[in-house]
């Protein structure tokens, strides 16, 4: 079961990579098209570059040396033939994972902390207030929650800086205070995500059968709540952050570009606008290993904690 | 032809407690009366907007609010109340018509490949969570910078896009739904194929594609204005909320009522159509909760 999960991830990444590889084959011009469309490239050194990039060989053969160079960690060259990719990439990821983990440290214990308290005080004041919190948190767009912080907390009340002006190169620690805003935006929204799933599984497994029972039999509240609830309540909660970790790589991206924040989202946003799209094509695949990764790492994190799925994939 | 009229009857039977059962929730009240509001100021704006939204004045450049211009002007002097109240039109025009059509595609493909199984089903459910695998964002910006922007470009892509996850959704339901006792009860009876699929699936699986659409249909305006804030949705001057934010941001430290308006305005419309959602999942008894984001 578990290596077929790992295949599984295995073949969505191959997949993904075909996927963008075609894509950007498609797209009209080529590398050379836009490298030397500002000299009004005549056919002769069009077809001069196509030979010095390689360009005439068949789709099949150059999706094969990308695929291998990028296993080996090699990205290649940008469109302007100089830069390699892995340079240009490498800060921005740093800087976009110092982000998400920052978020995650404060949202991930968050979110639990509000989502078993508004499951256990179920349509009581806290559960109202950080139910309706975090429909505005999940339905308001990104970049509305955070022009309006920016507004609030940047402009008027002057507490932390609104916009990141800290280059790409520069060392995590030189991001501080700047960074606090997009983390701030980032958690508040991941957070809502999984306290409502937390909120509404503590719900499900406080109205089960062994839990009345536990009770009925004299358990006291609270350990019953952390000796039965709890454990069972959580489990579910593992896929979800998964889940909301996934699809913030999407919000980020706007994030990144509200605070200028030099990370891999601003990237590609300017990469998809300057039609390079060598790298858009490599934060793609990242992008997309990173989700297949964290999915898996769920997958079998529900899997280990939990005896009944466990014996159940046995079966299988 | 009397089965079809009494099936008709009970349909019809079935909307009216439903739409009760939302209306009986303050959710499903306020969510319907936003969402009802934003569709007929959609309708109506270009009547009662008291200026035109394409209108510069340089004199007006940045003013404050006034009694000639309630919500000022913005960097180009334009009427920003003109601006708020038709900023919902070409979103509400692209996902309305959008959402419907990703549901249909979804759901039908989700469906059909639920009920055939085995290899065909592995290998798109493999091709789906590639797709899923990667953000919204790339996806769709990646064929708009192709194909160029505009509502042309931007129905198809948000339509594709949109309805790949419904398949997921309308796949799981199927398989949940012919796993249940009725279904085999029907096959009991020994009723054919086509009226089982017909009578006892479609209107279960869709219970879970209306609250589907619902949701989806939030999430489309919530990645259309992203969009168009980043510069990649409407073209200038169409009047649209998150164009409106991002030409307004700069300039948010001394006129702030540029940024407030057009928030308030998609704020509203997004709420409206979550709380309507929400009301709509309870109605039909549908744990909305338990689903991801996608």
């Amino acid at each position: 079961m578990l290596i077929r999960r790992v295949l599984l991830g295995g073949v969505t990444v191959c997949i993904v990579s075909l996927i963008i590889f075609a894509g950007v084959e498609m797209l009209p011009g080529d590398a050379c098209t836009q490298f030397l469309g500002e000299y009004q490239a005549d056919e002769e050194l069009l077809a001069q570059c196509r030979k010095d990039l390689d360009l005439n060989r068949p789709p099949i053969d150059r999706f094969a040396e990308w695929t291998q160079g990028a296993i080996t960690g090699d990205l290649g060259l940008a469109a302007d033939g100089t830069t390699k990719i892995s340079t240009i990439v490498g800060d921005r990821l740093k800087n976009s994972l110092l982000l998400a983990f920052l978020a995650m440290a404060v949202g991930i214990p968050l979110a639990l902390f509000l989502g078993v308290v508004s499951g256990l005080w179920r349509d009581r004041l806290p559960d109202i207030i950080a139910s309706t919190l975090a429909i505005f948190a999940m339905t308001i767009p990104e970049f509305v929650s955070a022009t309006l912080l920016i507004l609030v907390l940047s402009v008027w009340l002057g507490w932390l800086p609104g916009i990141v002006l800290t280059s790409a190169a520069a060392p995590a620690s030189e991001f501080f205070p700047e960074i606090l805003l997009p983390m701030i935006v980032l958690s508040f929204v991941m957070c809502a995500h999984i306290m409502r799933m937390v909120r509404s599984s503590v719900i499900d497994v406080m109205a089960s059968d062994y839990v009345q029972m536990a009770t009925l039999k004299g358990v006291p509240y609270w350990q019953m709540v952390f000796r039965h609830a709890l454990p069972n309540a959580l489990l579910p909660a593992i896929n979800v952050v998964a889940l909301t970790i996934a699809w913030l790589l999407g919000g980020v991206v706007v994030i990144e570009v509200v605070f200028n924040y030099p990370g891999l989202g601003r990237l590609m946003i300017d990469s998809i606008s300057d039609r390079n799209l060598p790298v858009v094509q490599s934060i793609a695949l990242i992008v997309a290993s990173v989700y297949v990764c964290v999915n898996l790492a769920a997958d079998l994190l529900t899997m280990i904690a939990n005896p009944k799925l466990r014996t159940m994939y046995m079966r299988k | 032809m009397t089965v079809s009229s009494t099936s008709h009857q009970q349909e019809h039977g079935r909307f009216i407690t439903v739409m009760k059962d939302i209306l009986a929730r303050p959710s499903g009240r306020i969510g319907l009366t936003l969402v009802l509001f934003h569709i007929l100021l959609a309708l109506l704006s270009p009547l009662i907007a008291p200026y035109d939204f394409k209108l510069q004045n340089s004199s007006l450049m940045l003013s404050p609010p006034s009694s000639e211009h309630w919500l000022g002007a913005d960097h180009l002097g334009r009427d920003i109340l003109s601006r708020t109240l038709m900023g919902g039109r070409e979103a509400l025009l692209v996902t309305g018509i959008a959402t419907p059509l990703a549901v249909i595609w979804g759901g039908f493909i989700g469906i059909l490949f639920g009920l055939v199984g085995g290899r065909v089903d592995e290998v798109l459910m493999r091709i789906v969570d590639a797709f899923l695998s990667l953000p919204w964002i790339l996806k769709m910006l990646v064929l708009i910078v192709t194909f160029g922007t505009g509502i042309g470009v931007l129905i198809p892509t948000l339509t594709f896009f949109y309805g790949i996850p419904v398949i997921r959704v309308a796949r799981a339901a199927t398989h949940d739904i012919i796993a249940r006792d009725f279904v085999w009860a029907a096959k009991a009876r020994g009723h054919s194929r086509i009226s089982i699929i017909w009578r006892e699936l479609l209107p279960n699986v869709l219970d879970t594609l209306m609250v589907e659409g619902a949701m989806r249909w939030s999430w489309m305006l919530l990645a259309f204005s992203s969009l168009s804030f980043l510069g990649f949705g409407v073209s200038p001057p169409t009047p649209d909320w998150g164009l409106m934010i991002s030409d307004a941001r700069g300039f948010m430290s001394f006129a702030p009522w540029g940024v407030i308006a057009p928030v308030i305005g998609l704020s509203s419309l997004i709420i409206g159509i979550n709380l309507s959602a929400d009301a709509l999942a309870k109605a039909l008894g549908i744990d909305r909760a338990q689903k991801a984001p996608m």
